[in-house]
C-alpha cells in the first residue's frame, strides 16, 4: 500500500503542514511525495529529506507553476491507480484540489482529517469543531485533506529518498489562468507553522493599536493572529484570522489578547500546548480554555509585558 | 447569462449545537435552521449580478428535506428569480450534491455556479470543486472579488498568506468566501414577493442520481474540553509562569 502526499512548498522548504500529512501517511502506509512546479527540484531534494518519505515524484511542468486547481487535479487522476490513499495538508492550495480530485475519482473526500483510526476510519471535525465524528469510507480508494495541527510533523531532514521525474499529465486544458498575487511578506514566522502566536481581537479599537500585538509577537519571535472581529473591524489583514473561518493553529504557546473567545475563534486555537488570556473583562469566555488569565486593561498590560520580557 | 445558485439548510450559526446523548450525530430537532451562511454571500453576489445587468436571472437550488423550501424562499427574497428543490430526507454528502448540480446544470445551462466555499455543519469544504470537475469547468474557490466580463470571469482568491487573482473561462464554479460581500436583509415588500415565485421539487432519482452515502458516521462525540487554568494576578507573575511553571518562554 502506498500514499501519496501533494506538497506545499514555496520553491526550496516543504511547507510545515505538509511535513505533519506525512506524519498521518505514515500511519496509512509507504509515503510518497508529489512535488509540483516550476523549478521545483530545490523543494523536491526538501521533500526527498523528510524521514519516512520512501519516494519523491517531481513534475516540473509551467503548467503547474501556479498550482491552478485544473491542471493538478488532471496530474494526480494519472497517478491514482498506484495509490490507495491521496493526502494534501488541508491548506487553501490542497482544499482547492482534493474534492476536485476525488470528483474525478467519484469518491467522497474527507476533509480536515484530526485523527486516522485505521485504512478506511478517520475522525474529523464538525460543526466548527464543536463536535468530532468518526467516519468510515467504503470507497476504494480514499481522498484526504490533513488538519496539521492533529499531526505531529515528521522533522525536515534525517531521510534520503529518491527523486523520480514524472511527465505532465495529459495537456493542460487551458481552463484557467493565474493573474497574479498579492502575498504578504513578513520576517516573521508563518502563523500555521510558529512556536508561539500572539493574536489581538476588537477591543484592540484600531489599526494602529494593532502593532502593540506585533510588537509583543517580534519580541517573542512569534507569528501575529487576530480574532474575526479585528479582521472585519479593518485591524488586520484577513490571512491572519484565526478561527474555523479562518487558520487553525496549535502553537506551543498562544496569546490572546482583547479577545473574547467567540466559539469559531476558539475552534481555530483550543489545541495550543499553552493558552494565556490577557481581557479586562473576567466574564469573557476566553478564560475558560486559558490556562493563564490576566484580567487587566491590554493597553496597560501589553507594555508591562514587553518591559518584563526584555528583562531576560 | 443565467446563474445558478445552491443553497443550503443548516443549524443556524447562533447555535450551539449539542451532540446527540446516543452519539449517533447532532441535535437538530427544534433547533433554529437557516441558510449556509457562506450560501447567503453567494446568493448576494448573485444578486448583485443581476442588479449590474451582468446576470439575467438567477435560480436558487437546494438539496435537502421539504423544509429546505424555506432556504430557497430566503434567496428568493434576495433576489433570486425562481427555485428548484432536490428533496430528500436523509444525508447528502457533497458528492450527491454534486452530482444532483451537474443534473440541474444540465437542464437549466447557466453561465456560472455561485456558491459557498463550504457548509457550517459538515465542513466539507468540497461541493464546489466537485462539480466543478464533474462539469469539467474550470473553478474559482475562495473567492473575496468577482468580475464578469467577456466570456470570463476574474475571481481574487483568499489563499494562504494572502491574496491571488485567476481568470476563468465561463462557463465556471466560483465559491464564496467570508469577505466577498454582506448580504442584505430582504425587504418585507420583497418577501411577500417571494411568496409567490415559483419552487420546482423533483427528486434525485428524477435527474438520475444515487443519493447513496459513501461515509459510514460511526460515532458523533464532544471535543475534549480544555480546563480553564489559574488567573494571575500581574505581568509579573504571569512572565514568571511562563518561564519556570510552563517553560514556554
Amino acid at each position: 500500500m502506498a500514499v501519496l502526499i501533494l506538497a506545499d512548498h514555496d520553491g526550496s522548504v516543504v511547507s510545515q503542514p505538509t511535513r505533519s500529512a506525512v506524519a498521518a501517511a505514515q500511519k496509512l502506509g509507504e509515503a510518497h511525495v508529489l512535488v509540483l512546479g516550476e523549478g521545483a527540484a530545490t523543494a523536491a531534494a526538501a521533500a526527498a529529506a523528510l524521514p519516512g518519505v520512501a519516494k519523491v515524484l517531481l513534475a516540473e511542468d509551467p503548467a503547474y507553476a501556479h498550482r491552478l486547481a485544473e491542471p493538478v487535479a488532471a496530474l494526480l487522476l494519472a497517478l491514482a491507480p498506484g495509490y490507495t490513499h491521496l493526502l494534501a495538508p488541508a491548506s487553501a492550495a490542497g482544499k482547492n484540489v482534493m474534492p476536485r480530485l476525488a470528483a474525478l475519482l467519484d469518491v467522497q473526500p474527507i476533509s480536515d482529517v484530526a485523527g486516522v483510526v485505521d485504512a478506511d476510519t478517520f475522525i474529523r471535525p464538525i460543526y466548527a469543531g464543536n463536535a468530532l465524528a468518526t467516519v468510515r469510507s467504503s470507497d476504494a480508494k480514499k481522498v484526504m485533506t490533513i488538519r496539521a495541527a492533529s499531526f505531529d510533523p515528521v522533522p525536515a531532514t534525517g531521510g534520503a529518498a529518491p527523486i523520480e521525474p514524472v511527465g505532465a499529465a495529459a495537456s493542460d486544458p487551458g481552463l484557467s489562468r493565474f493573474v497574479g498575487a498579492e502575498v504578504q511578506k513578513s520576517e516573521r514566522p508563518e502563523l500555521t507553522a510558529a512556536r508561539v502566536v500572539v493574536s489581538g481581537g476588537r477591543a484592540m479599537g484600531s489599526a494602529e493599536n494593532f502593532r502593540l500585538i506585533e510588537r509583543l509577537a517580534d519580541r517573542l519571535g512569534a507569528a501575529v493572529g487576530a480574532s474575526r472581529a479585528a479582521v472585519d473591524a479593518g485591524y488586520a489583514p484577513n490571512d491572519m484570522q484565526v478561527g474555523q473561518t479562518g487558520k487553525i493553529v496549535a502553537p506551543e504557546l498562544y496569546i490572546a489578547v482583547g479577545i473574547s473567545g467567540a466559539i469559531q475563534h476558539l475552534a481555530g486555537m483550543k489545541d495550543s500546548k499553552v493558552i494565556v488570556a490577557i481581557n479586562k473583562d473576567e466574564e469573557a469566555p476566553i478564560f475558560q480554555v486559558a490556562d493563564y488569565g490576566l484580567v487587566a486593561d491590554l493597553f496597560k498590560a501589553l507594555p508591562e509585558l514587553e518591559a518584563e520580557l526584555a528583562k531576560g | 447569462m443565467k446563474l445558478l445558485v445552491p443553497v443550503k439548510r443548516v443549524v443556524d450559526y447562533n447555535v450551539k449545537v449539542r451532540v446527540k446523548a446516543d452519539n449517533t450525530g447532532v441535535e437538530t430537532a427544534n433547533v433554529k435552521m437557516s441558510m449556509n451562511p457562506f450560501d447567503e454571500i453567494a446568493v448576494e453576489e448573485a444578486v448583485r449580478l443581476k442588479e449590474k445587468g451582468v446576470a439575467s436571472e438567477i435560480v436558487a437550488v437546494s438539496a435537502g428535506p421539504s423544509a429546505a423550501q424555506e432556504q430557497i424562499r430566503t434567496a428568493l427574497a434576495m433576489g433570486a428569480d425562481r427555485g428548484i428543490l432536490v428533496e430528500h430526507d436523509g444525508v447528502l454528502e457533497p458528492l450527491v450534491v454534486a452530482k444532483i448540480l451537474k443534473a440541474l446544470v444540465a437542464k437549466e445551462a447557466p453561465q456560472l455556479v455561485l456558491m459557498g466555499k463550504q457548509a457550517i455543519d459538515d465542513d466539507m469544504n468540497a461541493t464546489g470543486q466537485m462539480l466543478a470537475a464533474l462539469l469539467g469547468w474550470p473553478q474559482g474557490t475562495f473567492a473575496s472579488k468577482v468580475e464578469v466580463a467577456n466570456g470570463e470571469a476574474t475571481v481574487t482568491r483568499e489563499v494562504d498568506g494572502g491574496l491571488e487573482t485567476v481568470t476563468l473561462k465561463l462557463p465556471a464554479v466560483v465559491t464564496a468566501d467570508l469577505r466577498l460581500n454582506e448580504p442584505r436583509y430582504a425587504s418585507l415588500p420583497n418577501i411577500m414577493k417571494a411568496r409567490k415565485k415559483p419552487i420546482e421539487v423533483v427528486k434525485p432519482a428524477e435527474l438520475g442520481v444515487d443519493p447513496a452515502p459513501r461515509l459510514t458516521v460511526l460515532r458523533v462525540e464532544e471535543p475534549p474540553k480544555r480546563q480553564a487554568g489559574a488567573k494571575v494576578a500581574s505581568v509579573q507573575e504571569l512572565v514568571e509562569k511562563l518561564r519556570n511553571e510552563a517553560k514556554v518562554i
